[in-house]
C-alpha cells in the first residue's frame, strides 16, 4: 500500500516502525505504517492537516502515552529493540529521542538552567565545571552561544522566538540523544529564524538521526534527504526528497506537491 | 450617476457612534461609583472601629505613689528573678502596703475603688527592678470597673461624683495601656487583654496551615497529574466543591463527634480547632489548586517530559512551582476564613472563659472572633471599647497574615 521507491541506499536503521498503527479511543489516526530512519539522513514528514504525521513523530518517543485514550499497535524500534515492549524504561528513551516542539517551550527558568534541567536529572554531569562545560557545548552546537553567552542567568522566555526554539533545541542536545524529533520547529517562527533553524538541522545532520514534520514542502525540500508522505494516516509514499518532488510515483503525493490539496 | 456614501460616513453611522461612546462613559462611571461606594463603606467601618477601639488600649487608672522606705518590704534580686516573686511580695504583705498608700493619698472612698489585683501591677514593678524598694515611687494603678465608668460618664452617680472629684486632683486619668496585648481574659474590662486569644488564634491557624496546606496541594495534585478520568473522579471533584460549599457549623459538628470522640481530653485546645478549620479550609485550597494547576501551560509539561523527566520531576520540578502563586491565592483565601470563623469552634468548646494564654496546642484557648464574640456579649461597658480593639487586633492578625501570603505570592509568581 505504501510505495517505497527502490532506488534507496542501503542504511542501517537507528529507528524502525513495522505496521504501527495509533489509535484515539475507537478512532484509527495511524494505518499500518512501515518506516525506517537512518542516522545518515534528515527525514521529512509532510502532508495536509490532521493527516497523522504528528502524531506518529509522538509515537517514536512515546510522547503519546500522556494522552490517556492513545494506543499502539505494531513495533518500534530503537536500535534493533522495542520501546513499547514492557521492561523499556521510558525516561531513559525519551533521554535517548528527543523532541523539539510547534511552539517554542522553554521552561520559565534562566538560559543556563533550560540547558542544564536534563543533564542534572540524568545525572550526566559531575560538578559544576562540566556541567558548564555541557550548557556552553549545547548552545554552540544551537549557534546560539554568542548571542546568550553573556546573559545566561536571563530567563529563557525573554528570548526573541527564534532564539527560544534553538534553546529548545539546545536542552534537547544537551542530554546526548541519539534520534531528535522536529514538530513542525519552525512554524511559529519568521523567515529569519527559520533559516537559522535549517541551517542548524544541516549542521546537525549525521551527528544524530532527525526527523522533521513540516507543513512546508519548500522546507523539506531544503534541509531534508528522505520525505515520507502522509495522507489520511496512511504513509502513502517514501523516497528520497527529491524524487518525491520531482518524480512522485503516487498520484496522491502529485496532487499534495504541485498545491492540489493540503 | 448618483453619488455612493460609505456606510460609515452616513449621519445614522455618526449618531450610533455617539451612543456607543456615551455607554462607554455610563459604564465607566457605574464602575468608578461603584468603587468608591466600596471604599467609604470600608473607610467608614475601619473609622468607627478605630475610634471606639483607641478607647479598648486604653484602662482608667488612678495615681498611687508609695513610699517604700516605709514599707518594710525586703527583697534581693535573685528570689525577684524566681517564678514565686509575686507570691513572695504578696506574703509579705504588699497588698496591704498599696492599700495603705491609696487610703492616705486619694481617701478612704478612692481606694476603696482600686482595683482588686492593682498590687500586682505593684509586684511586677519590683520583681523587674528591686532597687525601687529603697526609695520611693509613683504607680497608675487599674481603678475598679464602676470607677471607671463612673470616669467616663456612666454609671452610679457616686461614682461620677467620686471621679469627678478626683479628676480635679488630676489623680485619675485614662492611660495607654500596654497590658491589654500581654493579659488574657477576666470578669473585669479594666484587667482584660488580648494574648490569650491571639495566641489561641496563632496556634490554631499553624495547625490548620499544616494540615490543610499539604494535604489540599497533594490532594490537587493528584487529581490533576495522576488520577484517571472516570466516574469517580468526577465524583471527588463534586463532593470536594460542596464540601467547600458546605456551612461552617456542620463542621464544628463534625469535629464535635469525631475529633472530640477520639480525643476527650482536648476539648477547648488549639490542636483540635485546628483539624476542625483544616476540614473548612481543605476544599477551598484543593478548588484553587486544581485551578492554578490546570492553567500551567501543557507545552511546559511536554518540554520536561521530552528530556526524560519523570512524572514526578515534571510535577515538583515544574508544574508545582508555576502553580504555587495561584496556590497561595486559594490559601489567603482560606486562611482568611478560618481565621475568622467562630461556629464551629463553638461545637468543639472553645468558647469557654479561658483566662490564662494557652501553654501549647494542647492546652485550652480561645480565639480572636471567639473572644470578639464573647466580650461584645458583656453588659459592662468597659467591654465596648475592648471588643473594638480586639477587632482591631484581629484585623491587623489578618492583614499580616495576608501580606506574608502575598509577598511569598509575588515571590515565586513567574511570566512565560
Amino acid at each position: 500500500m505504501t510505495v517505497v521507491h527502490d532506488n534507496l541506499e542501503k542504511t542501517e536503521a537507528k529507528m524502525s516502525a513495522r505496521e504501527v498503527s495509533v489509535f484515539y479511543g475507537d478512532k484509527k489516526a495511524i494505518d499500518d505504517v512501515s518506516i525506517d530512519i537512518p542516522t545518515e539522513y534528515v527525514t521529512a514528514f509532510i502532508g495536509p492537516s490532521g493527516c497523522g504525521k504528528s502524531t506518529f513523530l509522538r509515537t517514536l518517543n512515546r510522547m503519546n502515552d500522556t494522552i490517556p485514550s492513545a494506543r499502539v499497535e505494531g513495533e518500534i524500534a530503537l536500535d534493533g529493540q522495542d520501546i513499547y515492549r514492557s521492561g523499556m524504561d521510558v525516561v531513559q528513551l525519551r533521554a535517548r529521542v528527543g523532541m523539539v516542539f510547534q511552539k517554542p517551550n522553554p521552561f520559565p527558568k534562566s538560559i543556563y538552567e533550560n540547558i542544564a534541567y536534563g543533564p542534572k536529572i540524568h545525572g550526566l554531569a559531575e560538578g559544576k565545571d562540566e556541567l558548564d562545560a555541557i550548557v556552553e557545548k549545547s548552545l554552540k552546537r544551537a549557534g546560539l552561544w554568542e548571542e546568550v553567552k553573556d546573559r545566561l542567568q536571563d530567563s529563557g522566555t525573554a528570548l526573541s522566538g527564534g532564539q527560544q526554539q534553538r534553546l529548545c533545541i539546545a536542552r534537547a542536545i544537551a542530554v546526548d540523544p541519539e534520534v531528535i524529533l522536529m514538530d513542525e520547529p519552525c512554524s511559529a517562527l519568521d523567515p529569519i529564524a527559520t533559516a537559522k533553524i535549517e541551517e542548524l538541522i544541516a549542521e546537525l545532520n549525521g551527528r544524530y538521526a532527525i526527523v522533521i514534520v513540516t507543513h512546508s514542502m519548500q522546507q523539506a525540500a531544503r534541509v531534508s534527504q528522505r520525505t515520507a508522505f502522509f495522507h489520511l494516516g496512511k504513509m502513502v509514499e517514501y523516497g528520497r526528497t527529491s524524487d518525491i518532488f520531482t518524480n512522485p510515483h503516487e498520484q496522491r503525493t502529485q496532487d499534495y506537491i504541485t498545491g492540489r490539496y493540503g | 450617476m448618483s453619488e455612493r456614501i460609505a456606510p460609515t460616513r452616513m449621519p445614522a453611522f455618526e449618531a450610533r457612534l455617539k451612543k456607543r461612546y456615551a455607554a462607554e462613559r455610563r459604564f465607566k462611571a457605574l464602575g468608578l461609583s461603584a468603587i468608591l461606594f466600596s471604599v467609604a463603606v470600608l473607610l467608614f467601618l475601619l473609622g468607627t472601629m478605630t475610634l471606639n477601639g483607641i478607647g479598648g488600649f486604653q484602662r482608667v487608672e488612678l495615681e498611687v505613689p508609695i513610699d517604700f522606705t516605709q514599707a518594710g518590704i525586703a527583697a534581693d534580686s535573685s528570689t525577684m528573678q524566681q517564678p514565686g516573686a509575686v507570691q513572695a511580695l504578696e506574703a509579705q504583705g504588699l497588698r496591704d502596703v498599696v492599700q495603705f498608700f491609696a487610703e492616705e493619698h486619694l481617701g478612704d472612698e478612692a481606694a476603696s475603688q482600686l482595683g482588686s489585683q492593682a498590687w500586682r501591677d505593684v509586684a511586677d514593678a519590683i520583681a523587674d527592678d528591686p532597687a525601687i524598694l529603697r526609695e520611693q515611687a509613683s504607680f497608675w494603678l487599674p481603678a475598679s470597673a464602676n470607677l471607671a465608668s463612673g470616669y467616663q460618664g456612666e454609671g452610679s452617680p457616686e461614682m461620677q461624683a467620686l471621679a469627678a472629684q478626683l479628676s480635679e486632683r488630676d489623680q485619675i486619668a485614662k492611660n495607654f495601656d500596654p497590658g491589654f496585648l500581654t493579659r488574657s481574659d477576666a470578669t473585669n474590662p479594666q484587667q482584660v487583654g488580648i494574648w490569650g486569644a491571639l495566641k489561641g488564634s496563632i496556634l490554631t491557624m499553624i495547625v490548620t496551615l499544616l494540615l490543610a496546606f499539604p494535604i489540599g496541594v497533594l490532594a490537587a495534585l493528584y487529581l490533576e497529574e495522576y488520577a484517571p478520568k472516570n466516574k469517580w473522579t468526577d465524583l471527588i471533584e463534586l463532593s470536594i466543591n460542596n464540601l467547600a460549599a458546605v456551612p461552617s457549623i456542620i463542621f464544628g459538628l463534625l469535629g464535635l463527634a469525631v475529633f472530640l470522640t477520639m480525643f476527650p481530653n482536648l476539648r477547648s485546645a488549639p490542636v483540635i480547632g485546628g483539624m476542625t478549620l483544616a476540614l473548612m479550609t481543605m476544599p477551598v485550597i484543593v478548588i484553587a489548586g486544581r485551578n492554578a494547576i490546570k492553567a500551567v501551560p501543557p507545552s511546559i509539561r511536554d518540554g520536561a517530559l521530552a528530556v526524560g523527566a519523570s512524572p514526578v520531576q515534571v510535577v515538583f520540578h515544574h508544574v508545582l512551582p508555576l502553580a504555587l502563586p495561584g496556590i497561595l491565592t486559594g490559601t489567603i483565601i482560606g486562611m482568611a476564613r478560618a481565621l475568622g470563623e467562630t461556629a464551629p469552634l463553638l461545637m468543639i468548646g472553645m468558647r469557654a472563659f479561658v483566662a490564662t494564654p494557652p501553654d501549647g496546642f494542647a492546652s485550652p484557648a480561645t480565639v480572636l472572633p471567639m473572644q470578639i464574640f464573647l466580650w461584645s456579649d458583656e453588659i459592662d461597658r468597659g467591654f465596648v471599647e475592648r471588643t473594638s480593639a480586639a477587632i482591631i487586633v484581629l484585623l491587623l492578625f489578618l492583614l499580616v497574615m495576608n501580606g506574608l501570603a502575598i509577598y511569598l505570592r509575588n515571590k515565586f509568581e513567574k511570566t512565560w
